[in-house]
């Protein structure tokens, strides 16, 4: 596939403008199918600019280190290995290194019910399926909030996967990410089209380069299963935003779950449109902020779009943070009208081990229907002494009755993994990991009182 | 077994004294009950013997099998062998009862240098007693007290009791929310674990539990103090005539 900075090709945009830097550092490709996309996504992408810390979506997230031209290098750990999640399940593997698929690493692209394909590939061609997708729903989901490093992403991807299921896959396809350069700026595009009543698990884990962005889009027509699952490893000081765009048709299920660990800067957008009657919505996570080593920062943005009726949307976020770490979650629930017998659930809480944690919540509720059920909640809070004592006047010690107690406040967002052996293996890694840090997690003193 | 000396405690969050000195011995086999009125300090004395936050002992000494208890922490108290129902068990969502149950026991047992039971023989273990004590299979899986009624709570915490085999147990209100039925089973319970090695320290507002679980030994506790000791029938003194003309009496 051939290069060109597009970039250039652009008068209106000043060469000193932050915009104009960004682009100018990268390579961008011209595409195939998706030539129209990307233009597209230049003009838009130049009509809204980088967002700026004002904005009304970046006022607790510090957009700054997304914005600069070039990534901070982020040192290759060459002893780390690829995350032991999954591995014991026979699933379809596909290796990325530095955000470019690596077909030699890879499971052969193929599987029953299964037409898959590398974005880079495909798009040689003038024509491709994911033409009807790519930067569709990324677009759609603009509106009303502008999400300029999606435009971004639709505009230089230069890799990702792209699946369209017709039947039901039992066995997941993991994308598992790799990195080599430290250097590396990554613009990962996803595409995955279910068509009707089919069904898929997308697994991913690894760290995708110094800095990331990372799209998918999700298009699922009625009947058909979305289950996804990220453990995307993250290192001190990682930087990196991701953005789920889903439309959900009638009696859909689509499932997200993330488990989010440690970042200098990670921020993940959902945006999910559910257009069917009878659909289920649920995204959760389950993060781990520890800003001892670093900074951390870590923000969850949720849109949820309710254009149907007798749907459910669910939104469990669990944030565990310590020594300074700062948990964000702007999640909003909007009811069309006409979208009646919606149920829609929110909540988001924070489980702060000392005193100079914080988490800033934004719930949101706008509903233009009069026969809905919409319910939110956000809490932060320390660990539960009460509880606490409880366990160990049973013989826990302290460090274990810790450990006990944040796998049980991050329990609700775990159960949102419908596959047993996935939630379990998940549940242990967490288990594995709290308990190598349980002397760090003690509450020293008191801990956070409440807060609202 | 159990020796409280001239016990005092108050909350460290206001400094309000709440034990006022007190003295209490329990010999290994018997049961003993506490009964008073609300605010006599029953309930701080299980924690505080216990070691729960937030109590500072300002004087006196607590002894188990001649171990000093005060300076342990809680785990350490358990692992020696004590007990403690709580008045409100607490629920602990995502952590499966069977799992808390076998971390506790198998913490105890590495805490005194015994063995760790394998997950085949603390099954077996486990099933037994449950039976006895009408908690059926379903309860064990489910997270720890989460939609238990109250009593199930209490049962599960004489589960707890029958599976930590502990020297010394502190019952602390476990009548309160219970009907006769849920009351006689939690004491059938107790009852099947009454022996020669092990002591008891009931704490109950009414006579009704004691009914159930006969007790070799009556204090009555206010302000801070046990203020008179004796049999079984001081509890039915109590049950007909209140406090009242006790405190009277003492005053």
């Amino acid at each position: 596939m051939s290069t060109t900075t597009l970039a250039s090709a652009k008068p209106e945009t000043a060469p000193q403008e932050p915009l104009a830097l960004r682009l100018a550092a990268l390579d961008l490709p011209v595409g195939g199918f998706t030539r129209a996309a990307r233009a597209d996504a230049l003009t838009r992408l130049q009509a809204m600019g980088l967002p700026k810390g004002r904005d009304e979506y970046w006022r607790y997230t510090n957009p700054a280190a997304f914005n600069q031209p070039q990534p901070n290098a982020l040192p290759v750990d060459e002893s780390v290995l690829d995350s032991p999640l999954f591995t014991s399940i026979d699933r379809l593997r596909l290796v990325f290194v530095d955000g470019r698929f690596d077909a030699a690493a890879s499971d052969e692209l193929k599987g029953e019910g299964l037409e898959i394909a590398s974005l880079a590939t495909a798009d040689a061609q003038a024509d491709h399926w994911a033409a009807g997708v790519y930067g569709k729903l990324e677009t759609a989901g603009q509106t009303p909030v502008a999400r300029p490093f999606a435009a971004l992403n639709t505009l230089a991807a230069t890799d990702g996967v792209l699946i369209r299921v017709t039947g039901k896959v039992s066995r997941p396809v993991h994308l598992v990410y790799r990195r080599s350069d430290p250097l590396a700026d990554v613009h990962l595009h996803h595409v995955l089209k279910l068509e009707a009543g089919s069904e898929l698990t997308l697994l991913e884990t690894g760290m995708v380069g110094a800095r990331s962005n990372a799209v998918i889009e999700a298009d699922l027509a009625k009947g058909a299963q979305l289950h996804h699952i990220a453990a995307k490893r993250a290192g001190y000081q990682k930087v990196g935003i991701s953005q789920i765009f889903a439309r959900v048709d009638a009696e859909a299920l689509f499932k997200s779950f993330n488990l989010q660990v440690n970042g200098t800067l990670m921020r993940n957008e959902s945006v999910l449109e559910i257009v069917g009657d009878d659909a289920v919505a649920h995204i959760a996570a389950a993060v781990l902020g520890d800003g001892r080593v670093g900074p951390f920062h870590q923000d969850d943005t949720v849109f949820i779009t309710h254009a149907a009726e007798r749907c459910e949307s669910r939104q469990v976020y669990k944030k565990v943070l310590k020594s300074g770490a700062r948990g964000v979650f702007q999640g909003k629930i909007l009811v069309k009208p006409g979208a009646q017998k919606t149920d829609g659930y929110q909540i988001s809480q924070a489980l702060l081990l000392d005193d100079d944690s914080e988490f800033l919540a934004k719930p949101e509720l706008e509903i233009y229907a009069d026969d809905v059920k919409c319910s939110h909640g956000s809490t932060t809070g320390a660990l539960d002494e009460t509880a606490l004592f409880y366990l160990r006047s049973r013989g826990v010690p302290k460090e274990r009755a810790t450990v006990l107690l944040v796998l049980s406040f991050l329990a609700a967002a775990l159960e949102e993994v419908d596959d047993l052996r996935l939630r379990d293996e998940i549940s242990e890694r967490l288990d594995e990991w709290l308990t190598s840090r349980a002397s760090e997690l003690d509450p020293s003193g008191n801990g956070a009182s409440a807060k609202a | 077994m159990l020796e409280i000396k001239n016990l005092h405690a108050e909350l460290e969050d206001g400094g309000k004294q709440i034990l006022k000195g007190v003295n209490l011995t329990v010999p290994a086999g018997q049961v003993h009950a506490i009964m008073g009125p609300n605010g006599s300090g029953k309930s701080t004395l299980s924690y505080v013997l216990s070691g729960r936050d937030g109590y500072e002992v300002t004087e006196g000494e607590a002894t188990l099998d001649g171990q000093a208890l005060l300076d342990m922490e809680p785990e350490e108290r358990a692992a020696a062998g004590l007990f403690l129902a709580f008045q409100y068990p607490v629920e602990i969502p995502g952590v499966g009862n069977l799992t808390f149950l076998r971390t506790a026991v198998n913490a105890q047992r590495k805490a005194r240098g015994e063995e760790e039971l394998t997950a085949a023989e603390f099954l077996k273990v486990v099933r037994e007693k449950a039976k006895s004590l009408n908690i059926d299979a379903e309860m064990l899986k489910r997270p720890v007290n989460v939609g238990f009624s109250g009593g199930e709570k209490k049962r599960n915490e004489i589960l707890q009791m029958a599976m930590l085999e502990p020297r010394m147990c502190i019952l602390d209100e476990t009548d309160s929310g219970l009907d006769v039925d849920a009351m006689r089973l939690v004491a059938e319970g107790v009852n099947a674990l009454r022996s020669p090695d092990r002591a008891f320290l009931v704490i109950t507002h009414y006579q009704r539990l004691l009914d159930h679980i006969k007790p070799d030994v009556v204090h009555i506790m206010f302000d801070g103090r046990i203020i008179k000791t004796g049999g079984p029938e001081l509890a039915l003194e109590v049950e007909q005539n209140g406090y009242g003309e006790l405190l009277a009496e003492v005053q």
